[in-house]
């Protein structure tokens, strides 16, 4: 107990939880906003780990950071068009679609890494993001730009979906896409913008791993963050302070559990630490699930003009 | 454009969907081959002699597909009664461990019991393992309303910590120079090798035997029809009498059982012992079977050796052409999603939006 | 000469083989109140749907104000001056009343809702049409009036000069009905143009200035009000006389067969207080009310599909209690209330349907290896005598249930309730809105099979908001509102006064 007061007590505890809840802000705001408009995506873990190949890949061929941020955000909003077309356009079971994407994102990206890098036997690297040391803010100086931006991102989108005709819209194809079709709202049209910007937000999440937090892109990089980001959703109950509020203590446990297997606390296996922000996520889950009001059509297939 | 449902499937669509799903994914496999920059027909043809061109080929793809017709019948079973299980690959882990920790012996000793008891509680145990794994997030969503999709993919890695954990620690293979991997399973519980010189077991039969076994489940029993009724409709099921919490913990147990027992099987029939690695992504594969076997226990056999064929093609194209073995991957992920479109379209007209005069 | 604000031509639309609307032409007048009446199905709906732009007609044009209106598209029709009243409330429950209102009227890429502003106007147009709402209140919290009145506001605040409203009195009491009539007198006075769907006879006649029957997707007349009646209204939907069913009083009333003394079940609205009520073999018991005072409740608990909180429950002289498999086939027959999502199980073959509440009996199934597995040959035999017996049309056996007709499918599930496969008749039956939505000749055949089953023995219940069919079919008749039942008094010794007073509550 006295080892975890003193890490929690220590700034670069701090330091690393920031660290772990950004791809998570990212990746969470981007769930939130396509379920909001009443569609599941399962595509993150995929768009992820795509969204981090293209981005490092980007900068390693010569563009910029940004630049790099950018292709992947645009990677992933491509996904999330095809994402769109199959679920939207098509009324296709979310579930399915959404899996599909991440085994295809997930695919694409290793075979164009092998392709283009076929006899690595460590993965290059780029230089990544450097810290913000001119902030001389505590915790957040020891940070990359994308982290500000993540924790920006989070007013925003609260202000965009509560405060905005366009979130209104988003809101109300969530909840009764006839309702919105009624007042002129295209359904179709709003969930495929909601999606393609959550995926694309799902992209950037990505780009945080190969940009930001680590400098070179290897496999299983992702390691189920994209499905975290999923449950933290439902622990958010769809909103976005809330959902930072759930990235910052996945992060928590994820920095405490790493901190306290260096601290040689040996009784327990380390993997029962790396468990532990799993388990909390489930356990979280039970307990937001019996007050979740969920966008009532969420993952109801809305076909227009159907008898 | 809008879709409008037929009122009857045309049987021109039922043939040309599959058909037309097929190319396209060849075409878009196709462009990825050329951007390898390796020829489009030899890398094509490589895989099909690798999968399907010898009677070695055929063995090596059948030992593949034991796994996957079981994962696909997991998934099967689950999907059809709206249960999204997406844990089978800890389910598929935790039955591996079941199953060493029965009939796993320490370097060469007695097995405790005659052979038929240890192989069939060996089994028994690690369905079991499966269906608890599995029976935890299905009541949590029965009773309480927790999304099965993220409690049963967070399972995944909490199981496989929990095997990491032991394969480090109890469970341990001392003899196994370090690596970490189990005790290995007593020879006399492996399971026989009907052909010489390969690797297919007589897993083969029991998961064939499964897929018929569950094919009549579904078509004639009660059982079948409270689980097609329940993932029609579960409301119409609930007033038909459909018992729903049993019915929901039923399939689970079954779904989590068959998931169990491919891990079983794969350790009695391949490997001998559990390792970090022995599922290459089966349990998820297994998903992609099931859609692509439109949630029919027959078609989950097809779709495996299909599956199977592709993988195994791959690794034999890669050491010939070049390609990244990836490429397999693409091919089962891009069929899937073409399958799916080609199915809605056997069931559904376009329409493109017109103007009046 | 009244100019004319609409003008509808050559409308046709067609549903795969089924045409639901044939070739109509109509106009409206400014301030005219038209009223388009037709049984269910015979098209009524489909068409103001194309005029508000949620389908396309295959064939036609619409003129509004002169203008040709684009097809297809709502926010066309809006944009013309439509506004319309749907059936089923388009709301949604989790946001408030501003923000249902407001959605669609301010273009999207402004970066801040003028939320006050909206207020105010909406607001001001409560007021000035007589509908007093509270924008802040979630829609969920709200009674079927008040979402009626959000419902029309949401066209009167976008200025609407045309206002369609869908069978707007279907969930409101006769004094509700009554608030709505002024209130569409109020908006003819302001200038609008009004179309009324209906197809209750008496109501078109106080509220319209002329009257369209459309009927099996084509328009059969047109006249002015005042110059016609009620009969003539009912041949021109109907197309020929209809048998209406006969009702003689109860000829001998036997046994209870099922009781319920001081029931309480459910929470909220919706919920039963203290409900008693006692069903006696060979009479017919009908429960009138506005649907959502608790008749869902009611009908769950007498459908086997829940348990009171307190209060005591019996079928046949012990606890109702245990699985509905044991209680079908002790004689319980049930009709839900949506035929579509409860009735059937859509994807399954109609002889799967036929005896889904009976598979677990050994008529049609035995154990073997520890499962119970389908006696098929006895199942579908039994399937084919229902659909023999009650006219089941629409395809074989093994056609899908969603592939029925409205009317085709209730006689399926009347049918699968009333024929036991061991011959013995029902004893109790319970009919939650068993007529909602079917053509005049279904009404009377589902009608003359619950007297028929009455006669034959059973203990009859009949829910409904059809006060008509209350009337007709009741033997006794007892009253719901806010989960309390008034006692069931003969139906003589009600009046349609009565019965509207204890169905707002003042009894």
């Amino acid at each position: 107990m006295g080892d975890i007061l003193d890490i929690v007590a220590s700034l670069p505890f701090w330091v690393a939880v920031l660290r772990i809840a950004t791809p998570l802000v990212f990746g969470t705001l981007g769930v939130l906003l396509c379920e909001r408009a009443g569609v599941l995506n399962l595509g993150i873990e995929g768009i992820m780990v795509a969204g981090a190949f293209c981005g490092w890949l980007a900068v390693y061929a010569g563009w910029g950071l940004w630049a790099g941020v950018a292709v992947a955000a645009f990677t992933g909003a491509a996904f999330g068009l095809l994402h769109a077309g199959l679920t939207v356009g098509l009324a296709l079971s979310q579930h399915v679609s959404g899996l599909g994407i991440t085994m295809l994102a997930t695919a694409l990206s290793y075979y164009g890494y092998r392709v283009g890098f076929p006899k690595v036997s460590t993965p290059p690297t780029i230089t990544p993001f450097a810290e913000m040391s001119h902030l001389g803010i505590p915790v957040l100086s020891q940070q990359t730009p994308l982290t500000l931006l993540a924790l920006a991102l989070v007013p925003l989108l609260a202000w965009g979906l509560n405060r905005t005709p366009a979130g209104l819209a988003v809101r109300m194809v969530g909840e009764n896409p006839q309702a919105a079709e009624g007042q002129g709202v295209s359904v179709a049209v709003t969930r495929t913008v909601a999606i393609v910007v959550g995926s694309a937000l799902m992209g950037v999440a990505g780009s945080f791993l190969t940009l930001a937090a680590f400098n070179a892109f290897f496999f299983n990089m992702v390691n189920g963050r994209g499905w975290v980001c999923v449950a933290l959703v439902v622990f958010a109950s769809w909103r976005p302070g809330k959902a930072l509020l759930g990235a910052v203590l996945f992060g928590v446990f994820d920095a405490l559990q790493l901190r306290l297997q260096q601290a040689g606390s040996g009784a327990l296996p380390y993997q029962v630490y790396l468990m532990l922000p799993y388990a909390l996520s489930i356990v979280a889950l039970v307990v937001v699930a019996r007050r979740a009001t969920y966008p009532q059509a969420l993952m109801k297939p809305y076909r227009k003009g159907e008898r | 454009m809008r879709l409008e449902r037929r009122t009857h499937a045309s049987p021109v669509a039922l043939v040309v969907a599959p058909v037309a799903a097929v190319l396209a994914t060849l075409l878009v496999s196709a462009l990825l081959v050329r951007w390898a920059g390796a020829p489009v027909g030899r890398t094509y043809a490589a895989m099909l002699e690798g999968g399907f061109g010898s009677v070695f080929a055929w063995t090596e793809t059948l030992t593949r597909a034991v796994p996957l017709i079981l994962t696909g019948l997991a998934a099967t079973v689950a999907f059809k009664a709206r249960l999204f299980n997406i844990g089978a690959e800890g389910q598929l882990y935790g039955g591996a461990m079941a199953a060493v920790a029965v009939g796993g012996v320490q370097g060469g000793a007695e097995l405790w019991g005659p052979v038929w008891l240890v192989f069939a509680l060996m089994l028994a145990a690690a369905a079991l393992a499966g269906a608890v794994l599995l029976l935890g997030p299905a009541w949590m969503k029965a009773r309480l309303g927790v999304d099965e999709v993220v409690t049963t993919l967070l399972m995944n890695f909490i199981v496989l910590l929990g095997v990491s954990a032991l394969l480090d620690g109890p469970m341990k293979d001392p003899t196994a120079l370090g690596w970490p991997q189990s005790v290995p399973l007593a020879g006399e519980l492996e399971l026989s090798r009907p052909v010489q010189g390969a690797r297919l077991h007589t897993g083969l039969f029991i998961a064939a035997a499964l897929a018929l076994a569950l094919w009549q489940v579904f078509r004639r029993s009660v059982l079948g029809f409270d689980i097609r009724a329940t993932g029609a409709n579960a409301r119409a099921a609930a007033f038909a009498g459909v018992p729903a919490l049993r019915t929901a913990m039923v399939v689970a147990a079954i779904s989590g059982a068959l998931a169990g027992l491919a891990g079983a099987i794969e350790v009695a029939g391949r490997t001998g012992y559990v390792t970090m690695d022995m599922s290459p992504g089966y349990g998820y594969s297994g998903i992609v079977i099931a859609m692509l076997a439109g949630l029919h226990p027959l078609g989950v056999l097809g779709a495996s050796v299909f599956v199977a064929g592709v993988l195994v093609g791959a690794d034999t194209m890669s050491r010939v052409v070049g390609v990244p073995t990836y490429i397999a991957d693409v091919i089962v992920a891009t069929s899937l999603i073409a399958v799916l479109v080609a199915t809605l379209l056997t069931q559904y007209r376009v329409r493109w939006a017109r103007s009046t005069r | 000469m009244v100019p004319s604000v609409l003008r509808l031509q050559h409308i046709t639309k067609r549903f795969g083989d089924l045409v639901a609307n044939d070739d109509i032409s109509l106009e409206l007048s400014r301030g005219e109140v038209l009223a388009l009446l037709g049984e269910n199905g015979a098209g009524k709906s489909t068409l103001v749907s194309i005029l508000f732009g949620h389908y396309e007609a295959d064939e036609g044009h619409i003129e509004v104000f002169g203008r040709p209106l684009p097809p297809g598209q709502p926010r066309a029709a809006l944009d013309a001056g439509i506004g319309m009243v749907h059936q089923h409330f388009t709301l949604a429950d989790n946001l408030s009343v501003l923000d249902n209102v407001m959605l669609g009227t301010e273009p999207w890429w402004r970066p801040w809702s003028a939320r006050a502003t909206a207020r105010a106007h909406l607001l001001a147009t409560a007021q000035r049409f007589g509908l007093p709402v509270q924008p802040e209140a979630l829609v969920g919290s709200l009674s079927v009036g008040e979402r009626q009145r959000v419902e029309i506001l949401k066209a009167l605040v976008r200025g609407a000069r045309i206002l369609i409203l869908d069978e707007p009195t279907a969930v409101l009491t006769p004094q509700e009905s009554e608030d709505l009539f002024t209130t569409l007198g109020q908006m003819v006075a302001e200038g609008l143009s009004i179309i009324f769907i209906s197809h209750k006879l008496a109501e078109v006649l106080r509220v319209s200035d002329r009257i369209a029957v459309l009927r099996a997707g084509r328009l059969v007349a047109q006249a002015p009000a005042h110059e016609v009646t009620q009969a003539q209204l009912a041949l021109w939907m109907v197309g020929h006389a209809i048998e209406l069913p006969e009702r003689a009083p109860a000829a001998r009333v036997g046994e209870p067969v099922c009781q319920l003394e001081r029931v309480s079940a459910g929470s909220g609205r919706g919920r039963l207080s203290e409900v008693s009520l006692e069903l006696r073999a060979g009479e017919i018991v009908a429960i009138a009310g506005v649907s959502g005072n608790g008749q869902a409740m009611l009908a769950e608990l007498l459908c086997g599909m829940a348990q009171p909180a307190s209060g005591q429950l019996r079928f046949l002289g012990s606890s109702m209690s245990g699985e509905v498999a044991t209680l079908v086939g002790q004689g319980l027959a049930r009709i839900p209330e949506d035929r579509h999502a409860v009735g059937v199980v859509g994807d399954l073959p109609l002889w799967e349907n036929a005896v889904s509440e009976r598979l677990r009996s050994p008529a049609f199934s035995r154990r073997a290896l520890g499962l119970r597995w389908v006696r098929r040959g006895a199942a579908v035999a039994h399937a084919q005598r229902i659909v023999d017996d009650f006219d089941v049309r629409g395809g074989g056996l093994a056609t899908p249930a969603r592939a029925l007709s409205g009317g085709n499918m209730q006689k399926l599930i009347l049918g699968r309730a009333l024929r036991s496969p061991d011959g013995k008749p029902a004893r109790l039956i319970v009919a939650h809105q068993p007529t909602w939505g079917l053509d005049v000749g279904a009404v009377a055949y589902v009608q003359q099979q619950l007297i028929d089953a009455r006669d034959a023995g059973a203990a009859v219940l009949v829910i409904s908001d059809d006060l008509d069919e209350v009337l007709t079919l009741g033997d006794r008749v007892a009253v719901m509102h806010h989960g309390q039942l008034t006692a069931a008094r003969p139906g003589a010794d009600w009046s349609r006064e009565s019965l509207g007073l204890a169905m707002a509550g003042a009894a």
